[in-house]
């Protein structure tokens, strides 16, 4: 029986992370300035992101495991709710929520998101993939008042669970199938008992895809995003466009790559099919919304569709260059979503395209900032974006799919026309009446790290690439 | 003795039964419980895998299953009333404020 004590420093980060949060919410009674809890929140999330790396092993009898893998996605994790709780602190007075337990839920839905990042079994997968939704559930429809946050809560909420319910069939199954449902086990038993082919485990490959689907909003599973997207506040928009959504790639990941790694033939055309239908939906849809908060979530359909050539592609080059994608979307979209939470203001909603017209005239930098934020979403140099595109193209050409990465490049071309309107819009038009802009250092500090790191990793892309990689040492593929 | 089978499929059976009930039902509270008769199907399969492979861990699973229900079930209803507060209906096709 090794030592509990050895066990439990693995699941350190989120031990701590569990005590800030209840810490959070019991504070929350005596303190009546909300913000303190906020920069309670950040401090801990800075906290375990200096110490957590370096922790290696298995607890728990493989349930659950600290590796590079998890870590790197911890880091996206903690990175995105730093930055989502930098861009509240402004906005939740104007929309008149501004409630503690907002913190103390963004904290449990990142412990429910590292839970996901490290299971070794499928019912860490899905206990941690229940903790991150119905907190994610419930900060969606956070603005109670509003008719529209209670419909994108209810409507997450709804298919959420029916996704969560063909999850755990899927996992009932494989339990049935092979007798286990530690994850390195199931692979075990398909490699030992030449399971390829069977119907069974084609069901519940099935059944796989569609509930991780629906977490990383992939066409045919995306139904859902767009109204959640806009009727959502704006900073848990941006927190779960970037959080869940590498939670799900996380555990597809462990899930599809390492359990049924041996029968990769059976779900790579599946994915093939998702990632293809995610780019064209995406794009093509995003052309005609007005609105730029439903405009952002139909473009974070496409690039799931995009990340998910990572995964096809497979091996530690696909996925790095998969979780290297990740990592630059929580940048990119972050600030994007940043620049639209700080539109609004008292009695300025701030969220439709014509809001944007003339914005260079009054708002210098901010245009120039939203300007970088939508070239690296389309991919121009020299961004971020570009580069975590071209990591994911070289993957998925060397796996020999020329032919679907010619595909995302045209959906990337189509997806220039939304993102270039915005920045036409901002520069090209004169404004009409005077947009003002929240007075938030916070935001601020969060539009500048995001803008930087967005550049800096354009001009010099080989480190979270190299980390990535690096990180898949070990991991089983 | 009745074998594994039957209750695989009954399992199955039930839980098609709740995604119709999902599929076909506009009232939320209906939808909502067919989400329960599909997660307690499940349970069914595994409680008779677990006993049928000798293995505790079935079993195990389904307690959680029952937890995790159970704050899916609090949850749901809570953004339930709070809708209802709102609007005062429980009809998903009412729920059509964003669209395109």
């Amino acid at each position: 029986m090794p030592d509990i004590g050895a066990q439990l420093w693995l699941l350190g980060p989120e031990i701590v992370l569990a005590v800030f949060a209840f810490g959070v919410i019991l504070l929350d009674l005596v303190i009546k300035e909300k913000s303190v809890l906020a920069y309670l929140s950040i401090a801990a999330a800075l906290f375990i992101m200096f110490t957590m790396f370096g922790r290696q092993g298995t607890a728990f009898g493989g349930m659950f495991l600290a590796d590079g893998y998890g870590l790197f996605f911890n880091f996206i994790f903690l990175t995105s709710l730093c930055l989502s709780i930098l861009v509240s602190l402004k906005y939740l007075p104007v929309e008149r929520i501004n409630f503690g337990e907002y913190y103390g839920l963004m904290l449990f839905a990142t412990i429910g998101m590292m839970v996901m990042a490290s299971a070794g079994d499928l019912i860490m997968v899905y206990l941690g993939l229940e903790l991150m939704s119905l907190s994610v559930y419930v900060l969606a429809g956070f603005m109670r008042q509003s008719t529209r946050s209670n419909e994108a809560a209810l409507k997450y909420f709804m298919l959420g669970a029916f996704a969560s319910a063909f999850l755990l069939l899927g996992i009932s199954f494989t339990y049935g199938l092979t007798g286990t449902t530690q994850i390195s086990g199931v692979a075990q038993y398909i490699k030992d008992n030449g399971l390829a082919g069977n119907p069974v485990l084609a069901f519940t490959t099935i059944l796989y895809v569609a509930a991780f689907g629906f977490k990383i909003a992939a066409v045919p599973f995306h139904m859902w995003a767009p109204d959640v997207y806009e009727g959502a506040p704006t900073p848990v928009t941006a927190f779960m466009s970037v959080g869940p959504k590498a939670a799900g790639f996380a555990v597809i990941g462990r899930v599809l790559t390492v359990a049924l790694g041996p029968v990769s033939s059976e779900w790579t055309g599946l994915l093939i099919v998702l990632s293809i239908l995610s780019m064209a939906v995406g794009n093509i849809l995003a052309i005609s919304q007005t609105n730029i908060k439903r405009m952002l979530a139909y473009s974070s359909i496409a690039h799931a569709g995009y990340a998910l050539l990572g995964v096809i592609a497979g091996g530690p080059e696909g996925l790095a260059s998969m979780m290297n994608y990740l990592l630059i979307y929580t940048f990119m979209n972050i600030g994007a979503f940043t620049v639209v939470t700080l539109l609004r203001t008292e009695g300025v909603k701030g969220e439709d395209l014509s809001d944007y017209e003339g914005l260079s005239k009054n708002h210098p930098l901010l245009s120039a900032l939203m300007l970088l934020f939508m070239f690296s979403l389309t991919g121009i140099p020299p961004t971020a974006g570009f580069m975590g595109k071209f990591y994911l193209f070289v993957a998925a050409i060397n796996a020999g799919y020329l032919w679907l990465t010619v595909i995302a490049v045209i959906m990337s071309a189509i997806s220039a026309y939304f993102y270039l309107r915005v920045v036409m819009y901002m520069y090209m038009k004169e404004p009409g009446t005077v947009i003002p802009v929240q007075r938030s250092t916070a935001g601020r500090v969060a539009l500048m790290f995001t803008g930087i790191a967005v550049l800096l990793i354009g001009v010099q892309p080989t480190g979270f690439i190299q980390m990535a990689r690096s990180a898949l040492a070990g991991f089983g593929i | 003795m009745v074998s594994l089978q039957w209750y695989v499929w009954l399992s199955l059976t039930l839980f098609m039964v709740g995604v119709f009930g999902f599929l076909t039902r506009r009232n939320i509270i209906m939808m909502f419980l067919s989400i329960e008769i599909m997660l307690n199907a499940v349970n069914l399969s595994l409680v008779s895998f677990s006993h049928f492979l000798n293995d505790l861990r079935g079993n195990i699973i389904v307690f959680f299953v029952i937890t995790v229900a159970a704050a899916e079930a609090a949850i749901g209803l809570a953004i339930l009333i709070a809708l209802f507060r709102n609007r005062a209906s429980a009809n998903v096709d009412e729920l059509k404020e964003m669209k395109g």
